[in-house]
């Protein structure tokens, strides 16, 4: 018996936030032009202490307007997928869940676009538009995966993939009729990217989307222990089942659809994280979404800092960074399952 | 410890008698249920009005052939589905009507199989029994650990805290199982076919301790099986389900009549009394000409 206990919880959270602060210093050092880390930390702690003034302006323009929102976003993308993915997991009760393979990712990319087309000037509606397009494609899934009235592991993961490539070739669709604009930008967007700036207004509601969604999971952490046994089980042991999944669904499709309108459509990072996190830190969900959260942003900063590097100057998008990873996990996991 | 105060009877309700020396536990009234595809359609399954009380210490077996009622009645015993008429009380109050939390601290399910998806030790999952009793993340307390290897030791299992469930074998696997049934502090504890993967040996040893706990902890134990031996042996109570009929209620000598059990088993069987009193069963071959 190991069970759980705050202490082991604040040192793991309390870890694992100091290796993703070494990796935003190294995110912020690495690029097209080098900078110290001596400079680097100097410099973070001139800002620390309010004389940002004091900045070259060169310096400021290339570690804190270019690089460090664009970390930041990665951070808040990591976190997001990563946790809906967690959580996803649970409420299907499918190891291999995750909103990239059950295609939540390409509902919310669907919905983002035709938020965009329906009102391109309002900015603030593309992650509604994200939300209902995750919301309605995990529900889909969800009643698409079922045989004979039980939820079916393997229908649930095609149906997941079938929906995901029927929703993506929709979205092609609408992106070259759309293609006047910026088409590298889109096909860039819907493969994962950070690269594009987003809007003041968005980062705002990613921050408390994000904070809301994960907080709204964590509450029922104890419950998703017992759900991931069974539904049964978990009533019987006390767990408020329509409560739970009804939080759960409507909070990690929020994360996802939050994620998407950020980044695209980052593939698989929602599988692996909390896999590692498992295989680590045990699968005992109060510790695996705060690590899962904090793993997540690691992963996608330091995937990030690969995409902008290995062929600098050209970019990768982060996506197919996560996807080079992630996919032969996946397969393995699904292997293993099998047996 | 029962509730006298309430008197309402339901349809076609009979006096219980009040001087059992035993408290009583459950008491099961003339509960019905129906199955039906939507509210209109004719029910595609009928339980009809069944009865029978169980008191601390005690274990009772329900016992029919495949789809004869016994999960549905079980389903209202546990009270995730209420009773179309009649009613389920568990000391006085209707198991259906308690919320999920305080039915989750008086009764515990212990399911045919229980999946677990990652790899967890026997010990924590035996502590998911404390879960009713927590609040918001709900931390394992010390009273809680203590709880959960207390009920570990019940079961004979103590050696596998540290173990992995997925390692374990059917019945050290049951063990646990139950260990976490028992960590919920019950007085009710429900078995749906507790038996079904697990060896003679395991069988026995498991129905044995049942039979044990509910005398120790003054549980009621109320278990679901269509193994005929096991029941006549263990229980102290059996109830008779067929076609969704409550056909008798009573020891396993007033139950286990030799034309009944066949008729509800549909096979040849003998039945005779043993030395203690308990009825055993044996199988018949069936010669060629009965073959009808």
């Amino acid at each position: 018996m190991r069970p759980l206990t705050m202490k082991r919880l604040l040192w793991t959270c309390g870890a694992l936030a100091a290796v993703l602060l070494a990796c935003v210093v190294i995110a912020l050092k690495l690029g097209a032009v080098p900078i110290s880390v001596i400079d680097l930390v100097l410099n973070l702690g001139r800002v620390a202490i309010g004389r940002s003034d004091q900045l070259p302006t060169e310096y400021r323009l290339i570690v804190f307007d270019l690089r460090l929102p664009r970390i930041l976003l990665g951070i808040m993308v990591g976190a997001a997928l990563s946790v809906s993915g967690a959580s996803f997991q649970a409420l299907l009760r499918n190891p291999l869940a995750d909103p990239y393979v059950l295609g939540v990712s390409s509902g919310a990319a669907l919905g983002s676009i035709l938020a965009l087309i329906i009102a391109p000037q309002v900015a603030l509606l593309t992650p509604l538009g994200a939300f209902l397009g995750a919301m309605g494609t995990i529900a889909a899934v969800y009643f698409l995966g079922r045989r004979e009235g039980q939820l079916d592991s393997t229908t649930l993961l095609l149906s997941g993939v079938i929906t995901a490539s029927f929703l993506m070739a929709i979205v092609m669709f609408l992106v070259t009729t759309l293609a006047g604009r910026d088409l590298r930008g889109y096909v860039f967007w819907l493969m994962g990217d950070l690269s594009t700036p987003i809007q003041p207004g968005l980062r705002w509601i990613l921050t408390v989307g994000l904070l809301a969604g994960i907080g709204a999971i964590y509450t029922t952490a104890a419950d998703l222990n017992l759900l991931i046994t069974g539904e049964r089980e978990a009533i019987h042991l006390g767990v408020d089942v329509t409560r739970v999944k009804l939080v759960v669904y409507v909070s990690a499709s929020l994360l996802t659809a939050l994620a998407v309108s950020a980044g695209g459509a980052i593939g698989y990072v929602g599988l692996l994280v909390p896999h590692a996190v498992r295989l680590v830190f045990g699968s005992d969900y109060r510790l695996l979404i705060p690590a899962s959260a904090l793993v997540g942003a690691i992963a996608i900063v330091l995937a990030d800092t690969l995409a902008r590097t290995i062929v600098a100057p050209t970019e990768l998008p982060v996506g197919a960074m996560t996807a080079m990873a992630g996919a032969p996990v996946f397969i393995y996991l699904l292997r293993r399952g099998m047996k | 410890m029962s509730t006298p105060g309430i008197s309402t009877r339901g349809f076609g309700g009979q006096d219980e008698s009040p001087n059992a020396v035993r408290t009583e536990r459950l008491n099961v009234e003339q509960a019905s249920y129906a199955y039906a595809s939507s509210a209109q359609a004719a029910p595609t399954f009928t339980l009809g009005a069944s009865s029978f009380q169980a008191h601390e210490g005690e274990l009772v077996a329900i016992l029919g052939p495949n789809a004869s009622g016994k999960s549905t009645l079980l389903r209202l015993i546990s009270g995730t589905i209420a009773p179309l008429s009649g009613r389920v009380e568990l000391d006085g109050q209707e198991t259906s009507r308690l919320d999920v939390r305080t039915r989750a601290q008086r009764i515990a399910v212990v399911h045919q199989e229980s999946s677990v998806l990652f790899p967890a030790l026997a010990g924590d999952f035996v502590l998911q029994g404390r879960h009713p009793y927590g609040r918001a993340l709900r931390l394992a307390t010390e009273e809680d650990v203590t709880i959960a290897r207390n009920a570990l030791a019940q079961v004979g299992g103590e050696h596998l805290a540290m173990r992995t469930i997925g390692d374990l074998s059917g019945g050290e696997k049951q063990r646990v199982i139950l260990a976490r049934a028992l960590a919920q502090q019950p007085r009710l504890v429900l078995l749906d076919e507790p038996t079904l993967h697990l060896d003679i040996g395991a069988q026995v040893d498991l129905l044995e301790r049942l039979r044990q706990l509910a005398r120790e902890n003054r549980y009621a134990v109320v278990v679901v099986t269509h193994e005929l031996a096991l029941a006549a042996e263990f229980a102290d109570q059996v109830v008779l389900l067929h076609h969704g009929r409550c056909l008798r209620v009573g020891t396993s000598a007033e139950v286990y009549q030799q034309e009944l059990l066949e008729q509800v088993f549909e096979a040849p069987l003998d039945v005779e009394i043993g030395p203690a009193g308990r009825p055993r069963v044996n199988l018949r071959a069936r010669r060629n000409e009965d073959a009808t």
